[in-house]
């Protein structure tokens, strides 16, 4: 009775397979090197210590502001249960996750960079002295822009879970804004900082894209970014070992620290069920409320804005036409297609084994194992970073010569683990429920095989399976952590042209191209999110 | 406040929902405690929430002790309420949970840390002030919000469905505190219930809620003897 438990099995192989390689290669690198004193040096090169600092200096403020900031907007908008564009409001809180870093980081330039809004206006203003975007300012710009609005959603759902009797009992017990935030707010929020100040301290800690095209010099480059400059222009193998190693290590500490401290978020999408609110009835309390929403608004609005504009002002339509453009897109597509698939496929095995395992009603050791280990799978591949990955692919598979030939298939592995987590994240709860509601009635019916796969599962798992591939391939075809590495003439993908385009300071193009790409990333994920959001004026409470 | 001032006054009340329009008119004398029946999405939530501040009608208007209630906040009526569930705060002990009926910003003196012993002496929960309402059984936690009721000394007291998650012995002990305490301290009591044994054990007056209007509203032995309506039969029998 093995049945059931294979997929699963050969998924672990394969993950452990082509992680466990690179990992091989980066350890066992430096032994073709001319002199092993040159690695040991590399350990200790004051760069390499630079960048372990400047990561985590980042990371901690970038995490820092993100959830300082996050905390009066998702108080704020909790607050105004119904107004006028909440809903909008709440939904351009989505947005950023959905789109490349890099158009993000063009639309920041827009905003924020020499020539942008902020330092015009500042020029205007008889103020000489411009925001410069690039460096440490930059960095925590980008950050903060992803991970705020990440954050208030995050908090919102906190706030948003909430007895609704909890807050009548406030407003009968007289409950003032100070005793309200004391006693009903701050409790559910002071439960949900760990992990989300936890869950973004890691996204910045691993941001790779926003951290090359905004840093600025040695003085802010991070472990990754460092990785990818250590191979791809000093050739310092060397230096990019020590470097992984030392990213492997900090990932892991903060996984190990996540997992001790805090329970993951749980992903709230409870846009619509918004309590009644009895308090900030005020004047200041409501010109507060719409302030802080307004800015919050205008922060994360701008820069989309940016990109929208000067990417209507590039004449997309002429960049369509252009051969470049669309073979780039053909690539992206196909490899986005091909990793979403591959992800799902991996996700799909994983989930499937580890149900059947822990179905069972006689556990041995080893099954219980393999439950455990297709339960982690998906979240041990964040301990290496797609840049770490690429990195030691890149070292095993230089001795055959040109990586050119197996680049793209590289590209699609390590974007396809890349959207593990979110797959599992997506498909798991889904396939556990469906098979709770249909193994039974499936089995007795004598339903299997082909007809089960076409008459009860894929019907059922259409709406998940669709959310788990659009997004797996939205993060492939925004990404640029791996297509960097291995990127050349023969694969050119759209953000990789991109950041090509803005490499050779062609604008104008890279306006246009980062409105395409932008575009058809929030129609991906938009469609890989759940469109339950209604916001009902009155909620009836009669039962 | 003289005793013929009606407890509950409800003038010609109407609040629209998109589905269906309530309208009410209403007076329930001081003391005394009202059983509030009806089917499920027949307005007797909403009725509870027109009263406590929670819902603004439309139209007409509320008076509690004689007293307009147009412009005053949920704090400021003269009304404690007791939901089926969630009336505690999870997060904080149960005497905190009382205090902050006396105080919302929880400056308490030593008189009111008496009168919250006091008030868990009452519900029969002596001593439970450190303990938190997770580690509460239902019956317990709902007694904690009847002794954060007792410390807010209010003239009437609204209770949503307060034994539905309760068997049928806590029920039964419950029941009796209330009415207890409706004697004791002449409290007005509204309660919102599915069970006919409440109506026989403690109501003195029924007010039976059909499509968002008002029924019946009679002396308890008039409604039990009126199963010549299907409505009253059907709910008797259930």
């Amino acid at each position: 009775m093995r049945r059931g438990l294979v997929p699963g099995l050969l998924a672990l192989l394969f993950l452990a397979g082509f992680v466990g390689l690179a990992l091989i290669a980066l350890l066992t690198a430096d032994a073709g090197l001319p002199a092993s004193s040159a690695s040991a040096a590399a350990w200790f090169d004051v760069t390499v210590w630079r960048s372990l600092r400047f990561t985590l200096l980042q990371a901690g403020l970038s995490t820092l502001l993100s959830v300082g900031l996050a905390l009066p907007v998702a108080r704020a908008l909790a607050r105004r249960p119904c107004f006028a564009g909440r809903i909008w409001l709440v939904r351009l809180m989505a947005l950023p996750l959905g789109l490349p870093a890099l158009v993000a980081a063009l639309g920041l330039l827009g905003v924020w960079g020499r020539q942008g809004v902020v330092n015009q206006a500042l020029a205007w203003l008889g103020l000489s002295d411009p925001v410069s975007i690039y460096g440490l300012t930059g960095i925590l710009l980008a950050h903060v822009f992803f991970n705020m609005p990440l954050a208030v959603r995050l908090f919102l759902g906190g706030l948003e879970r909430i007895p609704a009797e909890h807050w009548r009992i406030a407003a009968n017990l007289g409950l003032g804004p100070f005793a309200l935030w004391r006693f009903v707010e701050w409790p559910v929020l002071r439960g949900l900082l760990p992990g989300v100040a936890g869950l973004v301290f890691m996204l910045c800690a691993t941001s790779f894209t926003l951290v090359l095209t905004l840093g600025g010099g040695p003085a802010a480059t991070t472990l990754e970014v460092a990785i990818y400059q250590a191979l791809r222009f000093d050739f310092d193998p060397a230096r990019a070992v020590a470097l992984s190693a030392l990213q492997i290590g900090v990932t892991l500490a903060l996984l190990m620290a996540l997992r001790l401290a805090a329970p993951a978020p749980e992903e709230g999408l409870t846009a619509g069920r918004a309590s009644r609110r009895f308090d900030g009835a005020g004047w200041s309390a409501r010109l507060a409320d719409a302030a802080v929403l307004a800015l919050a608004a205008l922060f994360v609005a701008a820069p989309l804005l940016s990109v929208t504009l000067s990417g209507l002002a590039a004449r997309p339509l002429r960049l369509i036409a252009e051969p470049v453009f669309q073979r780039a897109l053909l690539t992206s597509l196909s490899i986005a297609a091909a990793s979403a698939a591959l992800s799902v496929l991996l996700s799909l095995s994983l989930i499937s084994t580890r149900l059947a395992a822990q179905a069972r009603r006689h556990r041995p050791l080893s099954l219980r194992l393999l439950a455990a280990a297709t339960d982690s799978a998906g979240s041990l591949v964040l301990l290496v970073p797609p840049v770490v990955l690429g990195a030691g692919w890149f070292l095993l598979l230089r001795p055959f010569g040109s990586v050119g030939p197996f680049a793209p298939v590289i590209v699609i592995l390590i974007n396809a683990l890349m959207a593990l987590p979110f797959a599992i994240r997506i498909l798991a709860p889904a396939l556990a429920t469906h098979r709770a509601r249909t193994s039974r009635l499936a089995e007795s019916l004598g339903l299997s095989g082909w007809n089960r796969l076409r008459r009860i599962d894929l019907p059922c798992l259409a709406r998940p399976l669709m959310m788990a591939l659009s997004f797996a391939a939205a993060l492939s075809l925004g990404d640029l952590g791996a297509v960097a590495l291995f990127g050349s003439q023969d694969l050119v993908t759209l953000p990789y042209l991109l950041f090509s385009r803005l490499g050779s300071y062609r604008t104008q193009d890279a306006a246009g191209l980062a409105l395409l790409l932008g575009l058809v990333c929030l129609l991906l994920t938009m469609i890989g999110t759940p469109a339950t959001m209604t916001s009902p004026h009155r909620i009836k409470e009669d039962r | 406040m003289s005793a013929t001032v009606p407890a509950i006054q409800l003038q010609a009340v109407r609040l629209a929902f998109p589905a269906r329009t309530l309208s009410f008119d209403l007076e329930i004398a001081q003391g005394g405690i009202t059983a509030v029946l009806g089917a499920s999405g027949s307005g007797k939530s909403t009725l509870l929430n027109l009263i406590a501040g929670f819902e603004t009608p439309d139209q007409g208007s509320v008076a509690l002790m004689g007293q307009p209630m147009a412009a005053v906040p949920p704090a400021g009526r003269p009304v404690s309420v007791i939901f089926q569930d969630n009336n505690l705060f999870a997060h904080l002990d149960v005497a905190t949970n009382i205090g902050l009926g006396i105080d919302p910003g929880l400056r308490l003196s030593q008189a009111d840390r008496t009168s919250i012993e006091a008030a868990l002496a009452r519900v029969g929960l002596s001593g439970f002030g450190q303990r938190r309402p997770p580690s509460l059984s239902g019956g317990e936690r709902q007694r904690v919000a009847l002794a954060r009721a007792l410390v807010q000394t209010r003239p009437i007291l609204l209770l949503d469905e307060p034994f539905a998650a309760l068997d049928p012995g806590l029920r039964a002990g419950m029941a009796g505190l209330i009415a207890a305490l409706k004697v004791e301290l002449g409290l007005t009591v509204l309660l919102v219930t599915h069970h006919p044994e409440d109506v026989r054990r403690l109501a003195d007056q029924v007010l039976f809620l059909e499509e968002g209007r008002i029924l019946l509203h009679v002396p308890r032995d008039v409604f039990l003897a009126r199963t010549d309506l299907p409505e009253v039969a059907r709910f008797l029998g259930a």
